[in-house]
């Protein structure tokens, strides 16, 4: 076959991608230096950096961009902490393990807006809710968590659906593991602690590198669960860069801000990958 | 993590496996378990697990906020966005698979960055262009959305699905005068059968569950389970019950099809660097 062959096969998916990608972004960085307020549809032209302005400047951005980070830097700690130590544990056969491991998975397909919605009322409620019930029952006062801790709280919701995810990964890779080399570790006399430093973690090296770049691509643009939670609140304390930019857009109707701040959404996202392709990119190629 | 260690009995560690799992299962059991209470029942204190079981609020929630039309939403949405998605994918996997060139490798990394690119950094414009377009709250719009956000995995698996077959199958239905089409349609398809239906699975799910664009570019007509479960975000009055029947059917589906397609979710979510 020849050379142009294959890239008539490639196209449409090249070309579809491509357009995807660029025309959304060039009409972003577009409207980010436009006047643009779709209330006002008689105010346009050129704006400068004001827009930038106005949402750099805006209280709730500096807050915005910490809650971001917050968010993702414990959710990874989190997930990849308690999948590995799951893994670990449900790698061995035992009665029931395809059960357990069914169990143990199921919270990763459940809907994002499920998942908070679930957390919100039936655990976190702070009159009804199991927690607040449970506090009850062993006499501490209720909390009312998504006022008190919000970002904790969405960090809990998001790690309970993001935990299955990295035990998923930390078991199959456990499962190609090689016996023999845990075996001669242990004819070394290396102790558990020292077989799951020297052995496991390397081999897992790789596993651990994907999952934290995976779940930072989803991480770092969460909505849906504050969306129907916090609504960014009390105040901005749940309010990510992806849901201020959302309610400038859509609650304010601003589109030239709202895309100003969708372009430093890409920058941060941006930076971030930056690090996590010299982190993990090559593994992800060479095989 | 001590409890994961080889020393303690192996009863003890399949005990704490289970609890584990128990644990993390919890929240799907209760939801499922309040679906079937009445208003009053789910809010009891302390919190009812015995009780007559009724199937009233599966009836209220497809009378009130008709959970078919959404449910077919979904359908519709999530299968005929990876089914596009495929149909563009397959050619440029197999050109990649068995005719690369020197790009092949940028072309793939390519795309994978194209996922970087945050959903609410672009939403403006889309959601403009779709105005525009006349296709703000339709299905046509969210199919082919979710055709582009998934398309990246999407050839990605097939590549390495593809790329498993023996190349000398290829040669030999190449001698016998097949032209590409054939070749797609007669073998390839037909070796990596398992390959592609598990690519199809994994998209299904990941649409299935989007929540980002079905709730900002649907209302009414177009509103997908994700949006539907969404606009029970605002309590009014008793409704736990009908939260959870609402979500147990919209999740069900998709966590039974998830339990049969955890392989392919390891293979297709790591781009088959985790094996």
């Amino acid at each position: 076959m020849s050379g142009r062959l294959a890239k008539i096969l490639q196209a449409p998916s090249v070309i579809m991608l491509f357009l995807w990608m660029v025309v959304p972004l060039g009409m972003t960085i577009y409207f980010s230096t436009s006047r643009y307020n779709l209330l006002y549809p008689e105010r346009t032209g050129f704006a400068g950096a004001s827009n930038y302005e106005f949402f750099l400047t805006d209280p709730a951005f500096g807050p915005a961009v910490l809650n971001t980070l917050r968010l993702v830097g414990s959710v990874l700690v989190i997930t990849v902490a308690l999948g590995l130590a799951l893994a670990i544990l449900v790698n061995h056969r035992f009665p029931g393990r395809g059960i357990v491991r069914v169990m143990l998975i199921s919270p990763f397909f459940i809907m994002p807006t499920v998942n908070a919605l679930l957390w919100k009322n039936m655990f976190m409620n702070p009159v009804y809710g199991l927690f607040a019930v449970l506090f009850g029952a062993v006499g501490l006062e209720p909390v009312d968590w998504l006022a008190e801790f919000p970002l904790g709280s969405i960090i809990l919701m998001i790690s309970w659906q993001w935990t299955p995810f990295a035990f998923l990964i930390f078991m199959t890779s456990l499962q190609s593991q090689d016996r023999e080399q845990i075996e001669a570790a242990e004819l070394d006399g290396a102790n558990w602690w020292q077989k799951f430093l020297y052995v496991t973690v390397p081999h897992l090296s790789r596993a651990i590198a994907v999952v934290i770049m995976i779940q930072t691509i989803f991480h770092l643009s969460v909505f849906a669960e504050i969306f129907v939670t916090t609504g960014g609140g009390p105040g901005f304390d749940s309010t990510n860069l992806a849901f201020l930019i959302f309610s400038q857009a859509l609650l304010q109707f601003d589109a030239g801000v709202a895309s100003a701040g969708g372009v430093m959404a890409i920058i941060l996202a941006n930076i971030v990958a930056i690090f996590l392709i010299r982190l993990v990119g090559r593994s992800l190629v060479v095989r | 993590m001590e409890t994961g260690g080889p020393n303690l009995p192996t009863r003890l560690r399949s005990a704490a496996a289970w609890a584990a799992g128990l644990v993390m299962f919890f929240p799907v059991a209760w939801m499922i378990l309040t679906s079937l209470k009445t208003e009053l029942q789910a809010i009891a204190v302390p919190p009812l697990v015995l009780f007559e079981p009724t199937l009233d609020n599966f009836a209220l929630v497809q009378d009130r906020s008709d959970y078919f039309t959404h449910a077919s939403n979904s359908v519709i949405t999530a299968f005929g966005g990876t089914f596009i998605a495929i149909a563009v994918a397959v050619p440029a996997a197999y050109a990649m698979a068995f005719h690369g060139g020197r790009f092949t490798r940028d072309i793939l990394l390519w795309m994978l960055s194209t996922k970087m690119l945050p959903a609410v950094g672009v939403l403006m414009p889309v959601y403009l262009i779709a105005q525009k377009a006349g296709l703000l709250d339709t299905r046509t719009v969210l199919a082919l959305i979710f055709a582009m956000i998934n398309l990246p995995i999407i050839v990605w698996m097939l590549f390495s699905y593809f790329r498993e077959i023996p190349s000398a199958i290829l040669e030999a239905a190449r001698i016998d005068g097949a032209s590409v089409f054939r070749e797609i349609a007669f073998v390839v398809l037909p070796l990596s059968w398992g390959g592609v239906v598990s690519t199809a699975l994994l998209s299904i799910v990941l649409c299935w569950n989007e929540a980002f664009w079905s709730i900002n570019l649907t209302a009414s007509d177009a509103g997908t389970l994700t949006a539907l479960v969404a606009s029970y975000s605002s309590p009014e009055g008793l409704f736990w019950a009908k939260l959870s029947a609402v979500s147990t059917l919209s999740c069900a589906p998709i966590v039974v099809l998830g339990w049969f397609c955890q392989k392919q979710l390891v293979q297709g979510l790591t781009f088959g660097a985790v094996k």
